[in-house]
This record gives C-alpha cells, structure tokens and sequence, in this order.
C-alpha cells in the first residue's frame, strides 16, 4: 500500500500532443523518490500535477488510497519547496515559516512551538526577524524547508531546490535534507534534473524523458542494468561510454566503431542475435589500467584530467570520445598510446535500433548472484 | 645619487596617478552633463524659467498685458486668504480630491485584479477598461455632458424611471461638483487600471501557489501577499492620481466653468480665470505659488508615510 499512486496519468495542453504519458507508479511510505529527467522531460510538470497546481488530463492520483484528483492543493496534506524558494520578500523569517499555520488558523501556541522546533532543527535562530533579501541563498534555502516543516504534512514535494546553491552547499543541503526526511519519517518526492542529487538522495530513482518513464528503480540498479540507451548515457558520471558495435563471425570478435576489435571469449552472449544491430556501453571505471602483458588493447590519450585521487583519461574511439576513471595519478601525457584493458564481461548490450538494453554487464549479474 | 632617485619616483609616480584620476573624473563629468544637456535645456525653458517667472509676477500687480507696474510684496497672497471666493475654491478643491482618489484607486484595483484572472477572452475586457486612456478629456466631458442633460440625459432617465425627481447634475450646487468627480473618476480609471494591472502582473505567481498549498484563502492571500507586494505601485498611483486631482481644468472648462456659485471652481480653473478673463496676473501667479506648495507638501507627506508602508523588492 504505497502513499502516493499514481494510475496512467497523463498531461495536455490543450489537447494537443501530451507532455506526461501512461505514468504508473506507487511512490511508499517514507521513501525518498527522485524524479530525474532532463529540462523538458516534464518532471516539474508531474509533481506540480501530485501538487494539484496543474490540471490532470487523464488517469487517477491517489493520496493515501484516496483518489484527489479534484482535490485543491490544501485539501492533498503536502509541503512543498520550491526552486526560488517561494519566500514572501516582505516578510521576515518568522512570519514566512508561519504564514501557512496563520493562514489554517492554528493557535498561537502551537505555531509557537512547531516554529521553536522547525527553528532550532534548519538553525535559524538568530535570523527570525531579518527579510529574505538579507539571507545568503543557503539561508533562504533553510527557512524554505522550515516552512515545510512547520506544516507537518506527510508528504513533501521539492521541486530543483538545490539548483540556485553553488556547488560547495548543495553537496551540504543534500545530506541535511536527506538528514531531515529520515528523521521526520516523510514521504519525498523530489525533483532535479542533477543525476548526481538523483544517484547519492533517493531510495528510488524514476528517470523521465519527453514525458514517458524510462525506468524506476534503485540507483544502484539503474547504475548497473540501465534499461536503455537514455539511462545508460543519463546516469552517472562520467557518462557511460557508447558505441556502435557487430560481430565478425569469422575471427570471433565483436568490432566497435570499425575502431576496436574484442576477442569473443564469453560463453554468455551465445544467445545475443547475432545479425542485429547493436551498441554497446561500458562504464568509465571499466576500462581498466594494464601492463604491456595484460594490455588487450593500445589507445592514444586524446586527453587527461588530474582529480587528484583519480585520474580521467580520454580517447577517440572512431567518432565516439570514451573516458576511462583510474583511482590514484597516473602520469600520463596526450598523444601518448596507454595500454588498456576491456573485457567482455564488462560491456552492456542494446538495441541500437529501439534503445533497448538486451544484456546488462556480466560482472553485475555475478554480485547480485553472489548477494542473494 | 642612486639612493634619491628611487625614493623620489615612486612618489613622482604616484603624484602622476592622482593627476590622471582627476583628469579622467572631470572628462566623466562632461560626459555625463553633455547626455544631460538636452532635459536641462528643455526643463529650464518650459519649467523653471516659467516656475521662477511665476513666483517673481506673484510679488507684483500687473496690466492688461502681463507687464508688472507695481511691487505690492505680499499684499497678493494675503488678499488670496482673505478671499471667500478662494476659499471656496480651496475647499471645493480639497473635496474634489476626496471624491476622486480613493474611488479611482478602489474601482480600478477590483477591476484590475477582475482582469487579472486567467479567464478566456480576458483581453477583451483589459481592452476595455483600459480605453478611458485613450480618450481625450474634450470628448470624455462632451460625451458626460449629454449623460447629465437635464431632461434627455441616460442618468436622469434612469433617475426618473426609478421614481425619483430630475437632478440638475450640472445646474445643482449639491450636484455639480460631485458630477464633476464622476467624470474625472471614470477618466482616469483607464490609466489607473493599467498601471495597477501591471503591478499584479509583476508579482511571482509562486507566492501564490506556495499560499495555496499552505492552505491560504483568497481574501487571506488579497491582504497578505497582494496588496504588500503592490504597495509600490499603489504608492505612485496615489500620488500620481492626487497631483491629477489638485490640476484638474479640462472637464470643468467644459461641463460647468466653474458654476454653480463657484462649488466647482477648483483652483486651476480660478487661476485660468484669474489670469484670462480678469487680467490679474499677480494675484493669478500668487494662486499658483499656492497650488505649487501645496503639491508639494502633499507629496512630501506621502513620501515620509509611504517610506514605512510601502514595500520595495
């Protein structure tokens, strides 16, 4: 019995083409569900649609097993934060995180202690009497999610709230907010179009493009065995490296953009059809490092980024840029030719003609064996 | 020899860089006034030279022609007060603003935030009423004219069919002046209507839906995110449509000349007769000082309330 549930929605503006289409999904109780997408995906469009600020076209949403389709957004028990944050510039701190418990008529009081309470939990003490104008954005960001808090309501949308921040504090706000629905047990859906926010905040990940759902599952999972080309090259960072691929009967060997040959030694591809047409991916951590011995293949580095405790190296593999991310420094230069090594086992297979994963790398299936 | 030398240049070099700021600041200033020269130019020619001209005739009697003939220093301003025919005005004046400001800004806000409303053909009645604005206070007061004709008028139609005696709308001492702040209150609801339109335009749509989560009411929402986030709009529409009220002149010229026994004898219109149809510069020019003053207190005033009230982003 899921919180949220929500039965082939759909979206149109105007009966004309939708943006949301046949979503079916059962977000649980205190879950923190992400929805991932890039701009125009019609994500915001959706959790302004569980909202109840968007019209719904079609289908039926369900809040705690009752359908609020027709429901106003006060009547649906949510929070929610908003990418500008929302705040009322001219009131001050105190009076934006209560403006929600004035205007249901709460008492004194107990406005008095859930502000106490909210207050105390973002540290928002001593600025309960400035405006929003003079809060630095993580501040506004805070008295944002103070507000959602003082309504208590089981349910919180959040709507790209990091997207303002600079880089240093979203990885911060990341873990307090993951921090702070933890600990009030709530249920989130967020939205971002940030795969890394989507990767290290959610419980479940949805990912949405052009209004259709591409896949929902554990990060994790999506990491490992995305279901198709738009995960694959969607999730992680760096982006898994694709290319086209067929296989050459003759020498047994799978050649990549005309550019690579690997040695088909995998007894667990027999079943791939061989005569389709295929892309391949491989995530960057799996091009791995090797000596001249163990080397299957010699790559020119086109390029070589030093993060410090990993080194990304960069090569042209046909018209396709692959990256390869080794732990530690490696002192390598552009032009130079590396050694590498790519196994077969570590390769996902797709469709390339409808998107499809056919076949996720083998080296995921083997853990999850070895989990169970 | 050595040793001078590189004490002395570098406050040799130093000298130069305060010479060269200088320079640069004075060239910036010409720049600046050179881009000013026009307002200036125009301002000085149809504003201060007549604002200075007016305070100097005030001090003065004049002939037929304007000319001064004799300094009677404060003597214009103290017959002005001593006048009943000017403290009519001033007081018929100060009623006139009465009628007219608040109901223009009340009538024009419900209209605007009717107007706001995302509704189909919406456009149609922005277009509406907003078109007072582009008609001209000659045809808007012949247009109210025929409205207040004693017997064939629409208003004194519909006065009668209600079982009511006829009104002198114009004619009536009672009647005239707010006849008269009808008019001007139905003028200036075009320009009134759109600023204020604008203003609710401009206001971030999210404060609305973060209201509408938290479970905020429509009227709850009216006073506490609409009217302080249109406060600063509302502030130069006061003020704008205050100053309007103090020089109304068109639709008096037109619908009343100032009759019945003065009660529509508002001030700019006692200045214009004054000035062209008794010849008395002075006394004229005196009124006018009056008037000057008066705006300007009146503005100022509202600065210093508005200054607390008023919310800037």
């Amino acid at each position: 019995m899921g919180h949220v549930e929500l039965v082939d929605l759909s979206k149109s503006y105007d009966k004309q083409k939708s943006v949301l289409d046949g979503i079916n999904l059962t977000i649980e109780e205190g879950e923190f569900f992400v929805l991932v997408g890039p701009s125009g995906s019609g994500k915001s469009t959706l959790l302004r649609m569980i909202a109840g600020l968007e019209e719904i076209t079609g289908g039926t949403l369900k809040i705690n097993n009752e359908t609020v389709n027709h429901l106003p957004p006060k009547d649906r028990n949510l929070s929610m934060v908003f990418q500008n944050y929302a705040l009322y510039p001219h009131l001050n701190v105190e009076q934006n995180i209560l403006f929600g418990l004035r205007a249901k008529k709460v008492s004194k009081q107990e406005q008095q202690e859930r502000l106490m309470e909210a207050v105390e939990m973002m540290g928002l003490g001593e600025y309960l009497k400035r405006k929003p104008r003079e809060l630095s954005g993580g501040q506004r960001q805070r008295v944002a999610l103070a507000r959602s808090i003082v309504s208590q309501a089981p349910l919180c949308l959040m709507d790209e709230p990091l997207s303002n921040l600079d880089a240093k504090l979203r990885a911060h706000m990341r873990i307090e907010i993951r921090r702070l629905q933890k600990r009030l047990g709530l249920t989130m859906v967020y939205v971002t179009h940030d795969q890394v926010e989507a990767m290290t905040m959610g419980d479940r990940i949805m990912v949405l493009n052009d209004g259709k759902i591409q896949q929902v599952g554990k990060p994790i999972h999506l990491y490992n065995e995305p279901a198709n080309l738009f995960v694959a090259s969607f999730i992680g960072s760096p982006k898994m490296n694709l290319g086209n691929a067929v296989f050459v009967e003759e020498s047994k060997e799978l050649v990549i953009e005309n550019a690579l040959s690997i040695k088909n030694n995998s007894a667990y591809l027999e079943n791939i059809k061989r005569t389709e047409k295929l892309k391949i991916g491989i995530r960057a951590e799996h091009i791995f490092p090797a000596t001249s011995e163990t080397a299957t293949h010699h790559l020119e580095v086109v390029n070589v980024e030093q993060l410090g405790n990993e080194t990304i190296v960069a090569f042209d593999i046909g018209a396709e840029l692959w990256t390869a991310k080794w732990a530690g420094q490696w002192s390598v230069q552009v032009g130079e030719r590396v050694p590498v090594k790519i196994d077969m086992d570590y390769l996902c297979f797709f469709n390339a003609k409808t998107g499809d994963l056919i076949r996720p790398a083998h080296f995921s299936k083997e853990k999850e064996v070895a989990a169970i | 020899m050595s040793m001078p030398n590189t004490i002395a240049e570098p406050i040799e070099s130093k000298l130069d860089f305060e010479h060269y700021k200088r320079k640069e600041r004075i060239k910036s200033w010409a720049k600046g006034m050179l881009f000013l020269l026009p307002s200036i130019i125009l301002f000085t020619v149809f504003l201060f030279y007549p604002l200075v001209r007016t305070i100097y005739l005030s001090f003065f009697l004049t002939n037929a022609a304007g000319e001064t003939t004799v300094f009677v220093g404060w003597e214009n301003f103290a017959r002005m007060f001593n006048s009943p025919i000017f403290m009519q005005s001033m007081k018929s004046t100060f009623l006139f603003v009465l009628y007219t400001v608040p109901l223009t800004i009340i009538i024009s806000l419900f209209l605007a935030l009717l107007a706001n409303e995302k509704l189909r053909g919406i456009g149609i009645f922005r277009t509406i009423y907003s078109s007072t604005m582009g008609i001209s206070v000659a045809a808007a007061s012949v247009f109210w004219l025929y409205l207040f004709h004693p017997s064939i008028g629409f208003l004194n139609m519909i006065v009668t069919g209600l079982g009511f005696e006829r009104i002198g709308w114009l004619t009536d001492p009672t009647w005239a002046l707010i006849a008269v702040a009808i008019t001007t209150i139905w003028m200036n609801l075009g320009f009134t209507f759109l600023i204020l339109l604008g203003g609710l335009q401009s206001i971030d749509g999210y404060l609305y839906e973060s209201a509408d989560i938290d479970g905020a009411g429509y009227f709850y929402k009216l006073k506490n995110i609409t009217i302080p986030m249109l406060s600063p709009t509302l502030f130069f529409v006061v003020t704008v449509t205050i100053i309007n009220a103090f020089q109304t002149f068109g639709q008096i010229d037109i619908l009343t000349q100032g009759g019945p026994q003065n009660t529509t004898n508002l001030i700019v219109y006692s200045i214009y007769r004054e000035a062209f149809v008794n010849y008395q510069f002075g006394s004229a020019s005196a009124q006018a000082v009056v008037l000057f003053i008066i705006i300007l207190i009146m503005t100022i005033i509202q600065f210093k309330l508005g200054e607390r009230k008023v919310h800037y982003q």
